[in-house]
């Protein structure tokens, strides 16, 4: 065996950058990770071979997408704006209601363990459940429409919004806290007056991050009956009319690049 | 003892202007939203969906677990999906993300072109790939793992970019003064410095890609989804329980896996 120590003596072999133990760990991770894409390549046909099969089928779409059909432009229009205030409508009632929760999971707050622990588990299992998922079952429970794609994404922001701010509370500065409370202030005091100004531009810059992701959710909650310009692109795609599909794709870019730049720029100057 | 009070600065003139207007902006907005909403109150409340309500709840709540073995069965599905996508997606942005560094390549207008490249990949929701490749190819796992990488290059690219982009750059000065070629650089120079992050956010992405793929069936891209749609459909409500189930155990213990490993890369 050698390793760097012992070769010092002899300037002329280089030292090894790591230990052979490294190595030989290093080697079977990635053995491991070849070894497992291999076989989930095959299992789910996603394998080379399977490319050079589907590659006429790229063709063939890539070619029926151009050139896109500008005259449908106008009847995207209606769909895109119901997908802009369905994810309006969702993130302000998600953050108006995400208040109390965050307060409540906030450990400096609330520090006894039986009053954070139980809202985080609850908003962590929230978060691990795909919004379409959501849309999904409201859509069973209250037909096609809108209302079930707000709900879903109502739901979905509230997780999030959660987490991202009982984080922020539990860095803020304390000092303030404690003075309140020692000069006597309630907890409502020590919110209102020590917390809410310390985290307030997070909280809008977070709801806007969060209206950000409604906005790209919300276009494909129209594939289940949830509202949105989902609806319009599953069907075009289903009538094989690509040339709509491919002016419904660009409009969607083009919208979700402009409400990320607005987006971006005014969090820049909050926080 | 020295107290000191100042006073609320007063808004400028300027201030006020742009105070007014922001808020006029806000307001007509929400003006053009909760108008041009088209909720209907009546058939949203109406005596169908709180029967529905009272029958769909319930039943959520009362997974159907013979139905157990088949959902993990796609579950391993979704997972296979998530891993294959993921790691073509790891590889495939490594050159995304060195075009983009600018301390890489040098050349101002293939950096702006490959970040604007990955900006635009990251403005499309997986599911909308995922669309176009099932109408390429037709329903299979296959459009799905090629949304999952395809979309995951958005985010990875840039995170790649911004780690090359952070390097210390004397390591690789030293290398170059020493005479040491540009495979030599970036064996010896670069690769140290950024394979951890890279793994890092690639597990990253992988915890991301799980989610993502596990609706993916919806629209017939293979994995648990493809359940989802079923269930639903014949109104298994029970099933779809247990699907819920499946997911939300199965997406927070590969959560605490890959943000322990994390932990221990970086």
């Amino acid at each position: 065996m050698s390793n760097g120590i012992n070769n010092e003596t002899n300037n002329r072999t280089s030292i090894a950058l790591y230990s052979v133990k490294v190595k030989r760990q290093m080697s079977v991770i990635l053995l491991a990770i070849i070894g497992l894409y291999i076989y989930t390549s095959i299992a789910t046909e996603s394998s080379l071979i399977d490319f050079i099969d589907g590659w006429s089928g790229f063709e063939r779409v890539a070619k029926d997408l151009f050139p896109p059909n500008w005259s449908y432009a106008p009847q995207v229009w209606e769909y895109l704006a119901e997908t802009i205030q369905m994810a309006i409508i969702a993130t302000t009632f998600a953050a108006l209601a995400s208040i109390p929760i965050f307060l409540l999971s906030a450990a400096n707050l609330f520090p006894s363990k039986w009053v954070h622990q139980p809202v985080r588990f609850i908003m962590n299992v929230l978060r691990t459940i795909p919004d379409i998922l959501l849309a999904v079952i409201f859509v069973g429970i209250f037909g096609v429409g809108v209302f079930p794609g707000i709900m879903a994404l109502f739901i979905f922001s509230l997780g999030i919004l959660a987490k991202l701010m009982y984080e922020t509370i539990e860095a803020i500065d304390t000092n303030p806290l404690e003075a309140i409370r020692a000069s006597g202030g309630n907890t409502l005091q020590v919110i209102w007056y020590a917390v809410m100004p310390q985290v307030l531009p997070q909280f809008v810059s977070f709801g806007l991050y969060v209206f950000e992701v409604n906005v790209r959710a919300s276009v494909v909650l129209g594939f289940v009956g949830a509202g949105g310009v989902g609806l319009l692109l599953q069907q075009q795609v289903s009538f094989f009319n690509y040339p709509r599909v491919m002016t419904i794709i660009l409009i969607i870019f083009i919208a979700v690049v402009i409400i990320d730049y607005i987006s971006n720029k005014i969090r820049e100057r909050l926080v | 003892m020295e107290h000191k009070l100042t006073l609320k600065k007063q808004r400028t003139k300027k201030q006020w202007i742009g105070f007014s207007l922001i808020t006029a902006t806000v307001i007509a907005v929400y003006l053009w939203t909760f108008i041009g909403i088209d909720i209907r109150w009546t058939r949203v409340f109406s005596e169908r969906s709180i029967d529905n309500f009272s029958r769909v709840i319930p039943q959520l709540f009362s997974p159907d677990w013979s139905a157990f073995g088949k959902v993990m069965e796609l579950m391993w599905q979704t997972l296979q999906m998530a891993y294959t996508g993921t790691l073509l997606a790891a590889i495939l942005a490594i050159p995304f993300g060195f075009f983009a560094a600018s301390n890489m390549v040098k050349n101002k207008l293939l950096n702006t072109f490959s970040k604007w490249l990955l900006d635009a990949i990251r403005a499309f929701p997986e599911l909308v790939l995922a669309l176009m490749f099932v109408a390429a190819i037709g329903p299979s796992p296959f459009a799905g793992v090629l949304a999952i990488a395809i979309g995951s290059i958005g985010m990875l690219g840039k995170l790649y970019c911004e780690v090359i982009e952070s390097i210390d750059m004397n390591v690789v000065e030293a290398l170059e003064a020493n005479g040491a070629n540009k495979l030599q650089v970036l064996f010896y120079g670069i690769i140290p410095q950024i394979i951890p992050e890279f793994l890092s956010y690639a597990i990253y992405r992988f915890e991301i890609d799980v989610r993502a793929s596990t609706i993916l069936g919806i629209i017939g891209a293979g994995g648990i989804g493809t359940l989802i749609t079923i269930a639903t459909q014949n109104r298994n409500w029970d099933e779809v329980g247990m699907i819920l189930v499946v997911i939300v155990v199965v997406v927070t213990i590969i959560d605490s896996l890959s943000a322990m490993i994390r932990k221990r890369i970086v």
